[in-house]
């Protein structure tokens, strides 16, 4: 057993578990934020995907004491109060998503890939870069539309910050 | 309709939740006091289960207890039922073996389950599981359809002597056979559907709870169908009574048919919750999906076609192996039979078709009906021939097609299905302007002088869906009625809830249905709130499956809608002094037609709850409920086209260009009818390319994971070009026909018929891996 | 998951002490390998000891002849290092192609190599190059690292600490991918050195992991360009033979992801 600090979503958080927890378990079990999602055991379908420390990586794939005194973001803490993020918001909009299971790691990862090419991406760099996620409902037709039209709406964003 | 009616691309109210982490999935519920169950599962293919030793797991820190086979035997839990009857040629009914929700004596696919561990966690379940020993005497297995026909081959079941469930038949077996004797040109093909795994990204979950003071249980699980879950644990498993048990199927991440089955893992987890009387969560991993989860497909076929001098099909001939795996799952017997050889006249009038069915056993994971269910194996056969035959003919195929359309509505075709309505060359021509036909030589030429192989392939499909008029299906031998139910409540407010007995696992029905009640009464959406998947707030319903829920389900609402107007209307003229006849309803208030009198749905839905002043004899309140049965399936049709660039050097296909134009009648919401196209043609087009499951000759499944299976990735696809063409149902009071599975019945053969165009013969198989197709590339070279 | 102990040490000389006071230790460095199986309980170390926070295990740096890559340096960081891009952009063509984004966070050079998967790319590019990796306790040339599949000469207790790649006069990476898993069905790096040495690498097709290709380095010593491969046939002998792929199509795909590399090098 061993004491995970982190913060989740901008909250200090402790918590005494076992060292073969992983992330994602702290995470859903302990902290009760189940919207970082399980859906395979080989580190391939991106459903588990966080922020450590502003980077986008599965959740399932890191042990706790990995990721102690990290900065963890999660879907949960995306959005600013009832204002959506521009990513959830464009998956909205473009119906980006359908069963809504891979979407919180979707949006987590899009986000990721938005900010590494500061917003300058074509459907077939998106396509490449979410290579990592797997989707069974939308054919990725609407996921790549939603983080084209994020891209724009982050670049917008940023420029008027 | 106004902005929110039917027809709008609205956006989806439901995805507020998951695109902010708020979704409710099985998995994230818990509950005071849970533990937690790991099945221990057979590693062999087909074993007798000697002995199964359990003192030392029982003993160790955190497990609550080991249940095994036997003791669900001695507590007189029932075994697995299928719930279509099927019978052979000869009038014998279908053999099944029995098939126990944990094996007591003999285990028949990998991944079987003999013994499960409840636990406080999950972690202390696996580690006690590994102190289980079973002792196993292992059995020869036949992994696949030729092993299990062979002579001499291992039985699964004493029950299906030959491992045969069924031989079956459909058709006119004499006059298909007068057909080919008369036949100018005879077209034949030998085809493999590959077997599939359902893969819907959230892997099964069961949470069972029981309540011995109130003798009561509530499971909470991922399923299609809670009230038909309900029944079957209740009817035929025995393990609660049906007013005793409870059934939520909270938010379901996906399905595609793999959740409408009730599974051993729910049965096993209400039954420990009460034996252990503790509560019981289940969750599958990814690796247990794989080995568990019913599996799709899995077709044996050879298919000739009969031609006269003019290119019309005068019959068809068909012979399929189906492959069951090791029990019949709930479902199964009439994917290949009722929902497989009833589509076999696909677009085309074909006069004479005999089709014949042999079911068989294998020590295989269960197959039972994966989305599209039996019509993607018929399009895929007939389009695959359709294409044979016209490069064997050399016409045209789009003209091929063309030629044999069926023009004339209502059709009856030979196989007992009766088309009402369709025009497949409008959906053909649509097409065929999208892709650019006309200018594909010059785009093949350009393509070759860079190297690549350019291939240009057809897939004109038609498929049943709507599941289904009860009586029909009845008198082929389902066990169930396949209608649907509504009730909707307008609160004393004036707002609305729609109860349902379908269930959204992706499909918008949050939305799409809350579109049609806001459409008739000139509200918004907002107001109307969507119920479902809970058995005890939901009347009696049949389920999402078989692109049913528009068709069917909506009817239900549509049904039950206008019996609320009805009485609103009623309501509202007493108020106004006129008469119900002069009632119109708009943008939310009830009008006397031709004046300015009118009043507002929350004062008549007000005056329905307070009933201080209802005409004479009117019951209080506003709600009212219909159930609704279908007159017919729906015939959902269209063209695909799909362009491909092979490169020689890997095998490698790529989609350039795939067209999808679609007839599903009336569209409630384009938007989400145009992501359902996008996820059945990924699923389709993951058949024809990625996707097949594979057994070694020992029965152990090779592709038991996602580094194995390949499932279709963004950078495998192309975006999509859709459209549509329509005519409107006429069997539905909304002229719409279903378009869930469409996408993944119409685009495997369009791709592989513009493999198989590129490549420049026919001997390639599903998937169409780039080993497969270079391997198929050399052959040709090999001949030249 | 089995439990375990985790230690997150800062210096290689406290991963060490650890390792030898541990009953039965495992370095982790990304964890992309080793979580996954030891999720599926295929692997059950009493000790895991995360390389990751050892600041000399991280850094890239080009000295003099080589390329020097510390083996804690993650996929991405490589990805980024526009040193790295100068000396042997061939190296980070390959980083770009390898895994998915999140997995090129996490995972890192000496992690690759330690586990040397059959169908990993990193081997290609170390074997292809004459690479040099560099342990805690000595120095160990290429061509003696790999020792089969997932073998390596590295001794219990033993850590990675750098690889040192000799930048070549031309170097090219050209990968045919596995459809499910992403590794390599067969992918190949061709490197042709400055004193004019080809030395041709392939991974994902055999069992026994990375290979020299003997048959296409003496075709593109004679003459450094695609069409010099034309008439060459590879064998198939000793290559693997599963659902993706055959052996004759594996021995097919070296000849063909050669001649796109030799062509990419330019």
């Amino acid at each position: 057993m061993s004491t995970i600090k982190m913060t989740v979503n901008g909250k200090s958080v402790s918590a005494e578990v076992e060292d073969r927890t992983l992330l994602v378990n702290l995470l859903r079990d302990t902290l009760n934020l189940t919207g970082t999602h399980v859906g395979c055991d080989t580190s391939q379908c991106g459903a588990c995907i966080v922020h450590i420390d502003g980077k986008a990586v599965k959740s399932c794939t890191v042990l706790v004491g990995q990721a102690n005194g990290a900065n963890i973001t999660t879907i949960e803490g995306i959005a600013r109060g009832d204002e959506l993020h521009p990513m959830q918001a464009a998956f909205r909009d473009n119906h980006g998503l359908q069963c809504g299971y891979c979407t919180p790691g979707m949006i987590m990862s899009a986000i990721d890939i938005v900010n590494r090419h500061h917003g300058d991406l074509d459907e077939q760099t998106v396509r490449h870069e979410l290579e990592g996620n797997i989707c069974r409902c939308t054919g990725y037709h609407n996921i790549v539309k939603s983080v084209l039209d994020a891209a724009g709406r982050m670049k917008v964003a940023q420029a008027a910050e | 309709m106004g902005v929110e009616g039917i027809g709008a691309s609205v956006v989806r109210k439901e995805d507020r939740r998951f695109i902010t982490g708020r979704g409710r999935y099985v998995d994230d519920i818990k509950v005071l006091g849970m533990t937690y169950a790991h099945f221990i599962r057979s590693p062999h293919a087909h074993a007798k289960v000697v002995s199964i030793d359990a003192t030392a797991a029982k003993a160790m820190p955190g497990v609550v207890d080991v249940l095994t086979g036997q003791q669900l035997v001695d507590d007189k839990i029932g075994n697995l039922i299928c719930g279509w009857s099927v019978s052979s040629k000869d009038g014998t009914p279908m053999k099944m073996g029995a098939w126990p929700a944990m094996a007591p004596d003999t285990v028949r696919f990998v991944g079987q389950a003999v013994a499960v561990v409840i636990a406080e966690t999950k972690n202390l379940a696996k580690d006690a599981a590994e102190a289980v020993v079973v002792t196993y005497a292992e059995l020869p297995a036949v992994p696949d359809i030729k092993a299990a026909i062979a002579a001499g081959a291992a039985q699964l079941h004493p029950e299906a002597p030959g491992n045969v469930v069924y031989d079956w038949a459909i058709g006119d077996e004499a006059a298909t056979k007068d057909a080919f004797a008369k036949a100018a040109n005879v077209v034949s093909l030998e085809l493999l559907n590959n077997r599939l795994v359902p893969n819907a990204m959230e892997p099964r979950a069961a949470l069972a709870e029981y309540n011995d003071a109130e003798e009561h249980f509530t499971l909470h699980t991922t399923s299609q169908n809670p009230h038909v879950a309900r029944l079957v644990l209740s009817a035929f498993y025995n393990v609660a009574q049906e007013h005793k048990l409870r059934v939520i199927a909270p938010d379901v991440g996906g399905g595609f048919g793999s959740k409408i089955f009730i599974y051993p893992e729910e049965m096993v987890a209400l039954w420990a919750a009460k034996k252990t009387r503790r509560p019981v969560k289940w969750a599958s991993d990814r690796t247990e999906a794989f080995l568990t989860d019913a599996h799709g497909r899995d077709h044996l076929s050879h298919a000739e076609m009969a031609f006269d001098k003019d290119n019309r099909i005068l019959g068809l001939r068909v012979k399929t192996h189906a492959n069951f795996g090791a029990y019949m799952s709930l479902f199964s017997s009439s994917v290949p039979t009722y929902l497989y050889a009833t589509l076999l006249s696909g677009q085309y009038n074909i006069p004479a078709i005999y089709a014949e069915v042999m079911g068989v056993y294998t020590n295989t994971t269960p197959v039972d009906a994966y989305r599209g269910a039996g019509r993607p194996e018929a399009s895929y056969l007939l389009e695959r021939l359709m294409e044979t035959a016209a490069r064997q003919l050399k016409v045209d195929p789009a003209e091929l097609r063309r030629t044999n359309f069926i023009t004339q509505f209502p059709h009856q075709t030979p196989v007992i299905m009766a088309y009402d309505i369709g025009d497949f060359g409008a959906s053909l021509d649509k097409a065929l302007a999208a892709i650019d036909y006309s200018g594909f030589p010059a785009r093949k030429a350009k393509a070759k002088s860079a190297g690549k192989l350019r291939g240009i392939g057809f897939s004109c499909y038609i498929e049943a869906c709507g599941i289904a008029p009860s009586k029909a299906v009845g008198s082929l031998g389902a066990g169930v009625g396949l209608w649907e139910s509504a009730e909707v409540r307008v609160n004393p407010v004036g707002t609305i809830e729609v109860l349902t007995g379908s269930h959204s696992h992706g499909q918008g029905h949050e939305t799409t249905f809350a579109q049609l009640v806001a459409g008739r009464l000139g509200i918004s959406i907002d107001q109307v709130q969507i119920v479902h998947g809970d058995t005890d707030k939901v009347q009696f319903g049949m389920g999402t499956y078989g692109s049913r829920s528009a068709a069917v389900g909506m009817s239900a609402i549509f049904k039950a809608m206008e019996k609320v107007e009805a009485k609103a209307k009623k309501i509202a003229a007493h108020l106004l002094e006129a008469s119900d006849g002069d009632i119109v309803i708009e943008n939310g208030e009830f009008k006397v037609t031709g004046t300015d009198k009118s009043i507002a749905l929350p004062m008549v839905a007000l005056a329905a709850y307070t009933a201080h002043n209802l005409p004479d004899g009117m019951e209080p309140g506003l709600k009212e409920g219909a159930f609704y049965d279908p007159t017919n399936f729906t015939f959902p049709s269209g063209t695909y086209i799909c362009e491909v660039e092979i490169d020689p050097g890997t095998g490698k296909t790529e989609i350039i260009d795939f067209v999808a134009t679609d007839d599903f009648g009336r569209l409630i919401n384009p938007m989400i009818v145009e992501g359902q196209v996008h996820g059945g043609l990924a699923q389709g087009i993951g058949q024809a390319l990625l996707e097949g499951a594979y057994y070694d000759e020992n029965g152990q499944l090779i592709t038991a994971s996602f580094m194995d299976y390949a499932m279709p990735r963004a950078d495998d696809l192309p975006s999509f070009k859709l459209s549509h063409t329509t005519t409107l149902c006429p069997g539905n009071p909304l002229g719409v026909k279903g378009c869930g599975e469409a996408g993944a019945i119409g685009s495997s053969p369009a791709v592989i018929n513009a493999i198989t165009d590129a490549i420049g013969h026919n001997r390639i198989e599903m998937p169409a891996t780039p080993g497969r197709v270079w391997t198929a590339m050399q052959m040709q070279q090999a001949a030249e | 998951m089995y439990e375990t102990i985790y230690h997150r040490p800062t210096s290689l000389a406290d991963a060490a002490a650890l390792f030898a006071k541990a009953g039965d230790a495992t370095y982790l460095a990304g964890g992309h390998t080793l979580i996954p199986v030891m999720k599926q309980r295929l692997a059950a170390p009493s000790d895991v000891i995360d390389l990751g926070r050892i600041k000399d295990l991280i850094g890239i740096e080009v000295t003099g002849d080589a390329l020097i890559i510390k083996a804690a340096t993650t996929y991405y960081d490589i990805t980024q290092s526009a040193e790295a891009k100068r000396a042997i952009p061939a190296i980070v063509h390959l980083t770009t192609v390898l895994g998915d984004p999140a997995v090129r966070y996490r995972g890192t050079i000496g992690g690759s190599l330690a586990n040397n998967d059959p169908a990993a790319d990193y081997p290609a590019a170390v074997l292809a190059l004459d690479a040099t990796i560099t342990t805690n306790t000595r120095e160990i040339k290429a061509a003696d690292f790999f020792q089969g599949l997932m073998s390596t000469a590295l001794q219990p207790g033993e850590i990675i600490t750098a690889v040192s790649f000799p930048i070549p006069a031309k170097a090219a990476y050209s990968k045919m991918r596995h459809p499910a898993s992403r590794f390599a069905l067969t992918a190949v790096f061709v490197a042709k050195t400055k004193s004019g040495e080809v030395r041709v690498a392939a991974t994902g097709a055999s069992s026994s992991g990375v290979m020299r290709v003997p048959a296409i380095e003496q075709a593109l010593t004679a003459n450094w360009s695609a069409s010099a491969l034309d008439g060459i046939t590879v064998s198939s002998d000793g290559l693997m033979e599963d659902i993706h792929g055959s052996a004759a199509y594996r021995a097919n795909l070296i000849k063909v992801m050669a001649q796109r590399a030799v062509a990419d090098a330019g």
